[in-house]
């Protein structure tokens, strides 16, 4: 078998990342830094990551290594499975952080402590290296125990109250958006973990809060905490959201956004083709589109121009008066959309199970150092051995450490040694 | 004293809205320095309110346009607009008027003294000032510049405008969140896509200092919001990746199957007309917890053992939702979700945002403390760094910065201007701490 050590290219070649993160919002910070270069070895406990118990599943069967959510989460990185709780566990952790530039966990808090590997394990074996520990409400307060889920933590972050309808209950985003958006945030403290370590010398443990990054994380909450802080005045759910009570408009084919418009009437005028409608000076008066009433005609004129022109049409139109606008497409239109692939967006991965699988691609692009290609999701186990031969263990060892069933590794990664 | 992860690294911020402030704020807490560089003669839209001489009768207009300290527009209002104060801390203020050639040379003095450019304008922007990374490079070789289009600097859609709304709705967003039968045209607007451009951007800026610190490179990052966007949907493009077919809109359902999980009514003190009305989210995960949950509900006569399997739950799922909402609603959310926990069931208030100061969580980790800003309106309580550093914790260094507050400091100490060439400058209006008054 070849070897699938990272190739030294991308902004993070050369940096090695202990990874022992589970689910969703530790994975993605993670495979940020694995998508930049990093090599990052994620410690799976025996079983697996949950993440490769939760779907969409290839063909809807579930299976270890169809896991689209583990898939996702995952690409890039090596795996190795290793029973935390055995007694050669400080032994072979203790190897890896001595090679390792940081370590992220997302144990519930106390748990790597508990196991004798956590903060003053680090710090003892390397002053310069930090712990990234993620949790769902932080390493201290009276909630750190607390459980969570994408929707709990949403929910007491202070964005969602105001998602939905007055005479409803508060809805939230799609799938596990919100811990994507704190795993992200987790990324950032990654950061400058490494930076820290690498820069200053200085390693140091980082509490990562799914919860505080909500919190504290940009949206309309900021908003509508400062607008009752200041001024009393609430953010209340149905409203609009900055000064438009207007946003999604039906057209031909589907759904146009167009939150913003009023902020610039000329250029919706050239838009529209200069109706005279438009040219009414109410339109342009300060409230105007706090006005129920008027906001209903509004609605109405622009309503009779969208329905006879396709998403496309509209959108093509507010392009060429630089009109905000965005039509809403669903993710079958993104993967066939010309913008996205003329930009080499998405990227395709090979994967031993499931095979070809076509994935978003880098998040951002770096002149100097582009990202290397995606790898698909390791096998669970796939670079056990790997991993352990270049920590200095003898096939052998390992041997007796696969038998004693404390690590395990994939079955093709055997077959292949 | 330990140096913060960043200090040392200058960053010139010409950004707007909410995606390039949140960004260059996270790295302004992590130690960076960061100047805003803002003109006194074009106020941003979005970026420091609406208008720069609101009138009087804003006071009356909803949240958040119409929120304005002790409900007084103030001197300057742009200092402390409601939307965007919260992403103006850790960060210093310099004006200039980039749309003279005068002002377009004190920039270039500025740029040769820092490490990284970011920005977030609509594409056309910068370049029209003749701001690009070419003449960036020219000045400091070893520059840093992130860009942060909408859609990306090539391609169909590469001038188009978009604010996060828009965007979103683009890579898929808008028609997967909100109540899984409602229409479309229902969905409330948020801005989640400048979250992860903001985050994702402070990363990418922190890769390449790191890159330029192996290879003494600079480099142009150019970040497309909406891809960038993507993997908030990542079991939707991953579903459609394995099997060829897209996501449903599923609201509070779990996106995995498990139940119950939802929001559910709680004992209010008013409703939502008057953002009174209380919520606790509830996820049960595994069979375990709903243990927990029948045992917190007083193990009712309806919770059979049929349901102590989710594929028992999954059938009676209705039922099961109707019955926990005739529970919960009688208890105070906080209540609920003491007891819950206890219960090891993941539960926890859905926050108003009013109610967020005085949650004790977010109280015990100090994610907001009070700042008497500037213009003497008095002390009120702002946003603090979220992310914990044991060695160097960061904190306000500066508060949500004034326009224009730093300016001596970027004119003398960064760049070198004396004290004539100072005055000279401030008589020709590039150094002001107020808006020209032609701008509105």
């Amino acid at each position: 078998m070849t070897s699938t050590t990272p190739p030294r290219v991308g902004p993070l070649a050369g940096v090695t990342v202990l990874d022992l993160t589970q689910n969703i919002a530790g994975p993605y910070a993670t495979k940020l830094l694995a998508g930049a270069g990093a090599d990052v070895i994620k410690i799976e406990q025996p079983g697996g990551d949950p993440a490769r118990r939760l779907g969409p599943f290839k063909d809807g069967r579930p299976h270890t290594e169809a896991s689209g959510t583990f898939y996702y989460f995952n690409t890039s990185k090596r795996s190795l499975v290793l029973d935390l709780r055995s007694k050669v566990a400080s032994e072979i952790i203790g190897r890896l952080v001595d090679r390792a530039d940081l370590v992220v966990e997302s144990l519930r808090p106390g748990r790597l402590d508990d196991l004798g590997l956590g903060w003053e394990f680090v710090r003892q074996r390397r002053s310069d290296v930090s712990l990234v520990s993620i949790s769902n409400f932080g390493l201290t307060g009276p909630y750190r125990d607390y459980l969570a889920s994408d929707l709990v933590l949403f929910g007491f972050g202070g964005e969602m109250y105001s998602m939905g309808s007055p005479d409803r209950e508060p809805v939230r985003m799609f799938g596990t958006a919100a811990l994507v958006e704190s795993g992200s945030a987790a990324a950032v403290a990654s950061m400058g973990a490494l930076m820290s370590g690498a820069v200053h010398s200085v390693g140091q443990h980082v509490d990562v809060s799914l919860a505080d990054c909500q919190v504290g994380g940009v949206d309309r909450r900021h908003a509508w905490i400062m607008s009752h802080e200041y001024s009393g005045k609430k953010g209340l759910r149905g409203a609009g959201s900055v000064g438009s009570g207007s946003t999604v408009y039906p057209c031909a084919d589907g759904y146009v956004e167009l939150t913003g418009i009023q902020l610039r009437l000329d250029r919706l005028q050239d838009m529209l083709g200069n109706p005279e409608w438009l040219t009414d000076p109410r339109w342009s008066e300060t409230g105007a589109f706090y006005d129920a009433d008027l906001v209903g005609e509004f609605q109405a004129h622009m309503i009779a121009w969208l329905i006879e022109r396709t998403k496309r049409e509209v959108w093509a139109e507010a392009q060429r008066a630089r009109v905000l606008c965005g039509p809403l497409f669903s993710v079958d239109e993104i993967y066939a959309d010309d913008h996205f692939r003329d930009r080499g967006f998405f990227e395709t991965t090979e994967h031993a199970v499931l095979g070809s699988v076509e994935i978003p691609g880098r998040p951002f692009m770096m002149g100097a150092s582009p990202w290397p290609a995606a790898r698909a999701a390791p096998l669970l186990g796939e670079h056990t051995r790997e991993v352990l031969t270049e920590s200095g263990y003898g096939n052998g060892q390992i041997d007796e450490l696969i038998a004693s069933g404390v690590v395990e590794s994939a079955p093709g990664a055997e077959v292949n040694a | 004293m330990t140096p913060l992860p960043l200090e040392g690294v200058r960053v010139l911020d010409f950004c707007v809205v909410w995606a390039g402030p949140f960004a260059t704020m996270l790295l302004g807490d992590l130690g960076a320095e960061v100047i805003k560089v803002e003109s006194p003669f074009v106020m941003q839209p979005m970026t420091r309110g609406v208008l720069a001489h609101p009138p009087e009768s804003s006071i009356d207009a909803p949240a958040p346009a119409g929120a304005f300290p002790n409900n007084e527009l103030g001197p300057r209002p742009w200092n402390y607009t409601t939307t965007f104060v919260n992403v103006y801390r850790n960060k210093k203020s310099v004006t200039m008027d980039l749309w003279r050639p005068e002002g377009l040379d004190l920039l270039a003095r500025l740029v040769a003294e820092c490490d990284v450019v970011y920005e977030n304008n609509a594409t056309e922007t910068l370049p029209k000032l003749g701001i690009t990374y070419d003449w960036l490079r020219s000045i400091r070789e070893d520059i840093i510049m992130l860009r942060v289009p909408a859609y990306g600097s090539s391609g169909p859609y590469e001038n188009a405008r978009a604010l996060g709304v828009h965007l979103e709705s683009v890579m898929g967003h808008t028609l997967l969140r909100g109540y899984p039968e409602a229409d479309p045209t229902e969905t409330t607007p948020i801005f989640s896509g400048d979250y992860i451009a903001g985050s994702q951007g402070a990363m990418a800026t922190m890769m390449a200092l790191w890159h330029r610190r192996r290879t003494g490179e600079g480099q142009l990052i150019e970040l497309s919001q909406a891809e960038n966007a993507a993997g908030m949907l990542a079991q939707g493009f991953m579903d459609y990746a394995l099997n060829g077919q897209g996501p449903a809109r599923h609201g509070n359902d779990s996106y995995y199957g498990a139940v119950p999980y939802g929001v559910y009514p709680c004992r209010s003190p008013g409703t939502a007309a008057d953002g009174g009305d209380h919520w606790v989210s509830i996820s049960v995960l595994n069979d375990d917890q709903w243990r927990g949950l029948v045992a917190a509900m007083g193990s009712p006569g309806w919770a059979t053992p049929d349901l102590d399997e989710l594929a028992g739950r999954r059938a009676r799922r209705d039922e099961i939702d109707h019955e926990i909402a005739a529970w919960t609603v009688q208890f105070d959310d906080y209540d609920l979700t003491t007891r819950l926990q206890e219960a090891g069931v993941p539960a926890a208030p859905v926050l108003e945002a009013s109610r967020v100061h005085d949650d004790p969580q977010i109280q015990a980790r100090g994610l907001f403390g009070p700042l008497e800003l500037h213009d003497e309106i008095g002390t009120f309580t702002y946003n603090r760094p979220f992310l914990g550093f044991s060695e160097t914790p960061l904190t306000v260094r500066q508060s949500p910065v004034a326009m224009g507050e730093h300016n001596e400091y970027v004119y003398k100490e960064v760049i070198g201007v004396d004290d004539e060439e100072y005055a000279r400058l401030q008589a020709a209006g590039h150094i002001s701490m107020d808006f020209d008054p032609s701008v509105p």
